[in-house]
């Protein structure tokens, strides 16, 4: 009598999650894979809290399946990612994944999650090779490389005026791509370029600053994060190369700023195909966004929040039309076609986003605000 | 190209002098006690954080030049002489003396060396930094500044046209003082006979009245000065630690060492400068891509010809 009554409790206990892929009946989890404590977190943290604040405002409206979101720290490095991914589908049973949040880590972790069959939506992994590798299940809500070069090419041209332009890169999947992207750009337009490598792992880059000051640029494009960022820029003013300073969507964060001293990081721009517009310059949607953000995490939106929160929405959208499992989570993707807080959540066959532009960022005191697209901004 | 060729001497000897500092501790303790310390770099860590604390507790209203520059800089090497000397004595009695006393192999000791510098890094990542410097939970990874940027950088003076800053100055002049005080100190204080000749052969140097003990906590207590010295000098040149600091310079460092000869300290400064220029001349010619190749072709080339390294001599084996 006893037994049965213990084995009785135990299968209730126990009975509570079955169903299909994703959890029990009424919740599914959504995984998030980013560098949350690594050296370059300042460009994963905002995604996570943008994506956080798009479930918990879609979990407040009582849904008859509500989201659980799972992160999950892989701190960039792409081994750390795999395995990550490998017991978030095993163990946790995520239903789709927002991320990787890097391109390198993508490389590794993108064909586990193909295996796995986990569609997922990265806010900000940018490298160009993504997006051609067949894989069925991989999205992005940003803008690639090519864009963004291209971009920050016609921006330095224009506006730069520049014939002469240093690029380095510290050779990450990510750094290298784009600094080719701009270089290839730049070529294009008739620029005579010079490129040199940094080691991110050292902090003494004299011998490429010994290169660009004696070539004399009328630019410099780092390819690569901000914490590497701020230290090249630092070590270039303390030895005389006051050129513009330009950098990609790596470097959108205010510890380029802090690396480098604030005295030292004028003259310094960013580029991103990310939206940070507080003021809600470009849509009214975007300030909406940036007050929601401000009053959960009391902090203004940063780099890729808004892409996060697009992201988040995606899948979100999925689920509100009763799609609960990954395939059916994957197959609404491929049609989904709404309004987002940064461009308009569509995705090509590619899994590549329909729209999208490239902003530039300029350095002003300690902060580094929207100065405009990167084909119209202009820096006088 | 001759202002090229003369203003990246000037930046490889100033770096050169950092890997000489840190070489020294690797170079000690192995001409001592044979063992890599692969922890030094850690040590090397803590001397950068003690550093950067007493410039937040200094905070100066502007950047420093000059006598003000220089005094920031002593009181940043004596403080982090003091932590990094006293990290490496802790080092050594925690992951080194237990081994020592059981008769462990070299290996265990290797393997215990490597646990430490694991061990140290991530608890620095995770609990020091964020206490000390005032950072979330979450930001130990991040790389550390001062609240304010302490130095004035500007060209004391020039050769053929290229300007030498004032920090680059004060780390070549400081570290070339240390290794002169660190090698007068081995050749003439009973100490440093000690040391010497605990090196050369430590069964004869008991029976000789020597406290093995003592030598060694006292090698460890100097190696770990000499890398808060070049602790100091780092914040000085970049303003800046992360936890991951010691890592690459470790590996530089000990390369250094064994290129001048490990075991031999006038070897740990011809290493570190040659490594430094060899860096900074490979770059100059094949882009920065090639410095490291460039640089460690050139020190199997040495070990080849040469495999006790450029002076060769050992620690035991010093003049006086």
């Amino acid at each position: 009598m006893a037994l049965s009554a213990v084995l009785a409790l135990s299968a209730a206990a126990c009975g509570g999650d079955d169903g299909g892929s994703g959890g029990d009946g009424n919740s599914v989890t959504i995984g998030f894979l980013g560098d949350l404590t690594g050296e370059n977190s300042g460009i994963v943290i905002p995604p996570k809290q943008g994506a956080q604040l798009a479930i918990d405002e879609y979990n407040a409206t009582n849904p008859k399946v509500k989201i659980v979101l799972k992160t999950y720290d892989s701190q960039g490095q792409p081994d750390q990612a795999t395995s990550l991914v490998q017991s978030a589908i095993k163990s946790d049973n995520i239903v789709g994944l927002i991320g990787p949040a890097f391109s390198g880590e993508s490389q590794q972790a993108v064909p586990v999650l193909e295996e796995g069959k986990i569609p997922n939506i990265s806010a900000s992994a940018t490298n160009v090779t993504l997006g051609e590798k067949g894989w069925k299940y991989w999205h992005r809500v940003v803008g690639n490389d090519s864009m963004q070069g291209t971009g920050v090419a016609e921006f330095l041209v224009r506006e730069a005026k520049a014939k002469k332009v240093f690029v380095a890169h510290d050779n990450e999947d990510y750094s290298k791509g784009l600094a080719d992207y701009v270089t290839k750009g730049l070529k294009e337009k008739g620029v005579t370029v010079e490129q040199d490598v940094v080691d991110p792992r050292a902090s003494d880059y004299s011998s490429t600053v010994n290169k660009a000051k004696a070539f004399k640029p009328d630019a410099i494009f780092y390819g690569g994060y901000y914490a590497q960022g701020g230290r090249l820029l630092k070590q270039l003013r303390e030895n005389g190369v006051d050129a513009l300073f330009a950098s990609g969507d790596g470097s959108l964060d205010k510890g380029l700023i802090e690396g480098a001293g604030e005295k030292n990081a004028v003259n310094t721009v960013v580029s991103c195909p990310c939206l940070i517009d507080p003021t809600g310059e470009s849509s009214p949607a975007s300030k909406k966004f940036a007050e929601a953000y401000k009053a959960k995490y009391n902090s203004e939106p940063a780099i890729y929040a808004a892409e996060g929160y697009d992201a988040a929405t995606a899948f979100i959208e999925a689920i509100k039309a009763g799609n609960t499992t990954t395939e059916a989570i994957n197959e609404f993707l491929k049609t989904i076609d709404v309004p987002g807080v940064s461009k308009q959540i569509k995705f090509d066959d590619k899994g590549e986003p329909a729209g999208g532009d490239v902003y530039i960022y300029r350095v002003e005191g300690k902060e580094l605000p929207l100065l405009g697209k990167a084909s119209e901004a202009k820096l006088q | 190209m001759l202002d090229n060729l003369l203003i990246n001497t000037v930046d490889g000897l100033s770096l050169g002098a950092i890997y000489a500092l840190v070489a020294l501790g690797y170079t000690m303790v192995y001409g001592v006690l044979r063992l890599i310390n692969f922890a030094h770099s850690e040590i090397f860590l803590i001397g950068t954080c003690a550093s950067l604390v007493v410039v937040n507790a200094v905070a100066p209203s502007a950047p420093l030049s000059g006598v003000a520059l220089l005094g920031i800089v002593l009181l940043m090497a004596a403080v982090a002489m003091v932590a990094s000397g006293a990290g490496a004595m802790a080092l050594e009695f925690v992951a080194y003396r237990p081994l020592r006393k059981h008769g462990a192999s070299r290996l265990a000791a290797l393997i215990s060396a490597i646990g430490a510098s694991l061990f140290l890094q991530q608890f620095f990542a995770l609990f020091v930094i964020p206490w000390l410097f005032d950072k979330p939970k979450e930001g130990g990874r991040l790389p550390v500044q001062p609240e304010q940027h302490f130095v004035d950088r500007h060209d004391v003076f020039s050769i053929g046209g290229v300007g030498v800053a004032n920090d680059k100055l004060i780390v070549f002049i400081a570290a070339i003082l240390m290794m002169v005080v660190l090698d007068q100190f081995v050749n003439r204080t009973k100490l440093g006979r000690g040391i010497r000749s605990t090196a050369q052969d430590p069964e004869t140097a008991v029976l000789m009245g020597v406290n093995i003990d003592r030598i060694v906590t006292a090698t460890f207590a100097i190696g770990g000065a000499m890398a808060g010295v070049a602790a100091a000098l780092y914040v000085l040149r970049f303003e800046e630690t992360f936890f991951m600091v010691g890592f690459l310079l470790g590996i530089k460092a000990f390369t250094a060492a064994v290129l001048g000869g490990i075991g031999n300290i006038r070897g740990a400064l011809t290493g570190g400068f040659v490594l430094g220029l060899l860096e900074m001349y490979g770059s100059m010619v094949f882009g920065s891509a090639w410095k490291d190749v460039v640089a460690f072709v050139i020190l199997i080339l040495v070990l080849m010809f040469r495999p006790t390294g450029i002076l060769g001599e050992s620690l035991q084996q010093a003049r006086a």
